[in-house]
């Protein structure tokens, strides 16, 4: 076959998401209309098995060397179409994708034949630009076979022994002097209610003892640098500066406890604690008889609005513990809503119930009243709302429920390996549902209360799936990154440094290189490992040194210049 | 010597995402699922909370994954016979079914469904909709392979037809195929096979089946997904009518003695979901939702309820209702309850009420235990790890459970469970 042009066009009707508004057989014919498009087809889902094979069959018949797919978003669906022209041997960045859905069909529903029209207009621009894309080949780099665990906790400790136990090597930083995390201060856990450190000794044993685990307690991190397979973390370990080098890297730094100065006599009597302060101080379930639990202390509300996820559960292992050393003392539970979630919580609520603890239910708007004298809280007020009327319960102990809130050094790590945190303060995944333990950036990955706020067993679960990801380019020993990188071409470069400081991956850093005058000049350079393809820089630069490949000037002008 | 090789028993987005992880971990993968088509529970939602993702468009890239993965085998129609051996060294035999259509051949054109006379209740579709007798699973059904319900069939039924034979124009079709018995050797196990949905006829205070315009949550999810069967319009059951009012009632089933005692975790956020894609496509329809403790737990999920409340016209009445009775003039249902607030008894009509039914282990999930010989607890689900440290492990070394089989969960947490037993098989099969 010639070299000349060939394209493939592919207009996915993507059930009724596209194909309700856009009319997908116009643009179709539309398509086979322009320049070098050797086919155009329309179907109901290109991303399904018909639509994978129905390309790789043009491509291969009708010797196809570009092809443009015009369907939905490349976030989701890029590496799919790609891998698919890679199976019928065409080299894959030369696929260009049009999105005719959030781009088109779903912000012009009300606009059907406009919609056709930008259609159109979409598909004749991918046209040709895809006429202009170059095949190149991935990059490739070595992965180191370690990981760097952050934080010693229930957490970092799971994830740690399941990632030594496929013998890999595991650097575990914890800044406390002492590993365990805020399991440390808890005294029985749900719903066995084996003292915590049943759980917690052999587990430290283990990883003490670990040969793949070297273990760096009372220590803090300083910087990281590098990229998935080859991360070079600098620690400092009671003063003295260390250099760690890893492949992966698992944020497990925890949380902390809510403390909520002044409310609910909290700080001013001595007989109004948290949950964890009672666990943490109490000698004896057995020595209090009128005890009041008051729920959802600093979550809910307008200044945190989230859920603690797990403190109703708390609450009510420490009513059923109080209750189950002295069946005489009457424990009150203060609630907006029970959240015992699932088979065990919902078991372990009825068990409470069993055991005759009261609960009884308040809005937010009229919050319980903590009445005492001196030092000693006395008595709580509440509106019940299921009776309609104001109560009033004597306590010889208040129990504040409070949530876990973000641990004070998060935002420190999320500048420094420029993962993101959200709105709560906690680290933001890169995808809430799908992608529960993973970060945009790659190699990096979360887990436990660092994410949001977990028990034990969910904590377990994410640093299992976090150990799970990060062995995964540890096992197969190198990784693969996209070509459409940003270059910089050194003649250009003025060495102004605004690319160096816009990169938010932190891919771009100086390099020497031999200047007119047979001197050394200072130029810009991107690691391309690194590099994810934003474009930011090539934006900023003012020399019009960077260009990104795969997004071109001269290939978004032939985008604008072409008409219809 | 140890196989490094495990089997993944069920299909859903549990099964599929911990055969990736191990998958790209380098280790084979043997993806068995019961039903034609890999996607499980998820691939019947239209969109998922609390994000408003559509569903197929985030589930879709990892089925396809699945079946691309050179490292997973994908066994659909397909069901677990029997296993012997012990960590390291499992024998399995696998039954797949005859689909009585090539899998090879079989390019997933529809021409066949087309001209079947034969028209099934459609299962995909909670039952609202009907497909024939030949059919694909849903539109997106990986592998995209046609497949016969014989049961229906007129041929397999011993009349005359043979329809489908004459239309595929890739000789497809194959009436004579036999089941097959496969043979696997794995190093290790993981079960997800998932959930069922509760028959609410069950609670005949609440009138499914007898009412009309009552629907299950599930029935609700397939009519406002555009890919279902009324293209995402909301019809009433009874006169084709759309909706300006809906009811959602909570823990139909569930944390019920009578029933299911446990809560089904992910109900709450779904009516909730639910209730806000109804007013997206009609911004002037209202809904209420009856609850009795509104569990949003989970990452964003209070935001979530928050913008129902005030974004999209969701109410929250805290009260567990009695009975549903039925306007007899315009068939509207009409809730009685008692306002906890005031302690009154109500009655409110409503155009449209949705059961929140309880969701339980698959009925699979019993055969599949005993078979390999895990105990369940006596809701049905695998029993909890006696090892808090080690919440994946059964009462069999080397198998490994996650999603809702253990319990119920959401799909978040389904995810996060899937690849923490890809771990946990992934050490087993290196400790060895």
């Amino acid at each position: 076959m010639s070299d000349a042009m060939r394209v493939g066009v592919f207009v996915c009707h993507c059930g009724t998401n596209i194909g309700g508004i856009v009319n997908v057989p116009h643009v179709v014919e539309y398509a086979r209309t322009l320049p070098c498009v050797a086919c155009a087809e329309g179907n109901l889902y290109t991303c399904s098995e018909d639509g994978l094979s129905t390309i790789a069959n043009k491509i291969r018949e009708l010797h196809l060397n570009r092809v443009v797919v015009a369907s939905c978003t490349p976030r989701t669906h890029e590496t799919l179409f790609r891998k698919n022209c890679e199976r019928a041997g065409l080299n894959k960045y030369l696929f260009e994708f049009v999105n005719l859905r959030e781009h088109c069909s779903w912000v012009h529903m009300d606009k059907p034949e406009k919609a056709t029209l930008k259609a159109m207009d979409l598909v004749r621009m991918g046209v040709a630009k895809v006429s202009l894309l170059k095949a190149r080949e991935d990059l490739s780099t070595a992965v180191l076979q370690a990981a760097l665990i952050l934080g010693g906790g229930i957490s970092g400790l799971s994830a740690a022994l399941v990632l030594a136990n496929q013998g890999y090597r595991v650097e575990l930083v914890e800044k406390e002097a002492e590993l365990g995390g805020l399991l440390r201060f808890v005294n029985r856990v749900f719903p066995t209610h084996q003292p915590a450190t049943e759980l917690l000794d052999p587990l430290i044993d283990s990883v003490l003892k670990h040969p793949n685990i070297q273990v760096h307690l009372g220590s803090e991190i300083k910087t990281v640098k590098g990229f998935v397979g080859n991360f070079k973390a600098t620690i400092d370990e009671n003063a003295e500066m260390r250099d760690l080098n890893v492949g992966t890297i698992i944020v497990a730094v925890g949380a902390q406890v809510h403390k909520p100065e002044d409310a609910f006599g909290y700080g001013r009597f001595e007989n109004v604690m948290t949950q964890l302060d009672f666990e943490g101080r109490c000698g004896g379930y057995d020595a209090f008889n009128r005890v009041v639990m008051i729920s959802c202390v600093g979550a809910r509300c307008e200044e945190r609005s989230y859920c603690g996820r797990f403190c109703c559960i708390v609450g009510l292992k420490n009513a059923i513990l109080l209750k189950e050393a002295n069946p005489r003392a009457h424990v009150t539970i203060l609630h907006r809503d029970v959240m015992a979630v699932g088979k065990l919580y919902e078991e372990y609520y009825r068990r409470a119930l069993e055991k005759g603890i009261a609960f009884v239910r308040f809005d937010e708007s009229q919050p319980p009243q903590v009445k005492g004298a001196g030092t000693r809280a006395e008595k709580v007020q509440v509106l019940d709302t299921l009776m309609g009327r104001q109560i009033e319960l004597d306590a010889d102990l208040v129990l504040l429920t409070t949530p876990l809130v973000p641990a004070a050094d998060n935002g420190l790590l999320s500048r420094m390996m420029k993962i993101p945190l959200g709105m709560d303060g906690f680290f933001l995944e890169a995808h809430q549902k799908l992608r529960p333990v993973e970060f945009p950036a790659d190699g990096i990955f979360v887990a436990g209360c660092a994410r949001y706020p977990a028990e034990i067993s969910e904590s377990i679960a994410q640093a299992l799936a976090a150990a799970a990801k990060a062995a995964v380019p540890m096992a197969m020993g190198r990784v693969v990154t996209d070509a459409f990188v940003a270059e910089i071409d050194p003649a250009l470069c003025s060495a102004c440094g605004r690319c160096v400081t816009v990169c938010p991956f932190g891919a771009v850093d100086w390099s020497e290189v031999g200047g007119p005058d047979h001197g050394k000049k200072s130029v810009a350079e991107v690691n391309p490992a690194e590099c994810k393809g934003c474009g930011l820089c090539a934006a900023s630069c003012l020399s019009g040194a960077i260009r990104l490949s795969g997004f071109t000037d001269e290939q978004i002008m032939a985008m604008i210049g072409s008409q219809r | 010597m140890t196989q490094k090789a495990v089997l993944v028993l069920g299909g859903g987005i549990a099964g599929i995402q911990a055969s990736i992880d191990l998958a790209n971990m380098g280790t084979r993968v043997y993806l068995v699922e019961k039903k034609p088509s890999i996607g499980g529970r998820m691939a019947q939602l239209d969109k998922t909370f609390p994000t408003n993702d559509c569903a197929m468009c985030i589930l879709a890239p990892k089925m396809i994954e699945c079946a691309n993965h050179e490292n997973i085998t994908l066994l659909t129609y397909s069901e677990l016979a029997e296993i012997q051996g012990e960590t390291g060294r499992f024998k399995a035999r696998v039954i797949k079914k005859a689909r009585f259509v090539d899998e090879d051949k079989c390019v997933g054109c529809g021409d066949c469904a087309a001209k079947c006379p034969t028209k099934v209740v459609d299962e995909f579709n909670a039952g609202l909709g009907q497909r024939k007798a030949i059919y694909k699973y849903f539109p997106q059904a990986v592998p995209s392979t046609y497949v016969i319900d014989p049961d229906h069939c007129r041929l397999f039924q011993g009349k005359k037809c043979g329809v489908c034979e004459k239309t595929c124009k890739a000789k497809a079709i194959d009436y004579g195929q036999k089941d097959q018995e496969i043979l696997l050797e794995v190093g290790a196990v993981i079960m997800a096979t998932g959930f069922d949905l509760y028959d609410v006829s069950a609670l005949s205070e609440y009138g499914w089946g007898r009412l009309k315009n009552v629907l299950t949550a599930m029935q609700f999810e397939r009519m406002i997904c555009a890919s279902g069967p009324t293209m995402g319009h909301l019809k009433r059951p009874s006169d084709g009518k759309e909706p300006k009012t809906l009811a959602f009632i909570q823990c139909v089933g569930s944390r019920d003695v009578r029933h299911k005692k446990y809560c089904s975790a992910v109900c709450c956020m779904h009516a909730t979901k639910e209730a806000i894609l109804a007013h997206e496509h009609y911004p002037e329809l209202s809904s209420a939702i009856f609850y009795m403790d509104m569990r949003a737990v989970g990452k964003g999920f209070q935001d979530y309820i928050q913008r129902a409340k005030t974004e999209y016209a969701v109410e929250y009445i805290r009260a567990r209702p009695g009975r549903i009775t039925e306007n007899e003039e315009n068939l509207n249902p009409v809730i009685h309850y008692e306002d906890t607030n005031t302690r009154e008894l109500k009655t409110r009509e409503f155009d449209m009420v949705i059961l929140s039914q309880a969701l339980m282990p698959s009925e699979t999930n019993a055969a599949v235990a005993e078979k390999i010989g895990v105990s369940l607890d006596d809701c049905g689900f695998v029993s909890p790890s006696q090892d808090l440290l080690n919440p994946f492990a059964t009462t069999r070394s080397g198998v490994f459970a996650c999603g809702f089989c253990q319990s119920p969960m959401d799909v978040p947490d389904s995810v996060v469970r899937a690849s923490a037993a890809a771990s946990k098989a992934a050490e087993a099969l290196a400790s060895r």
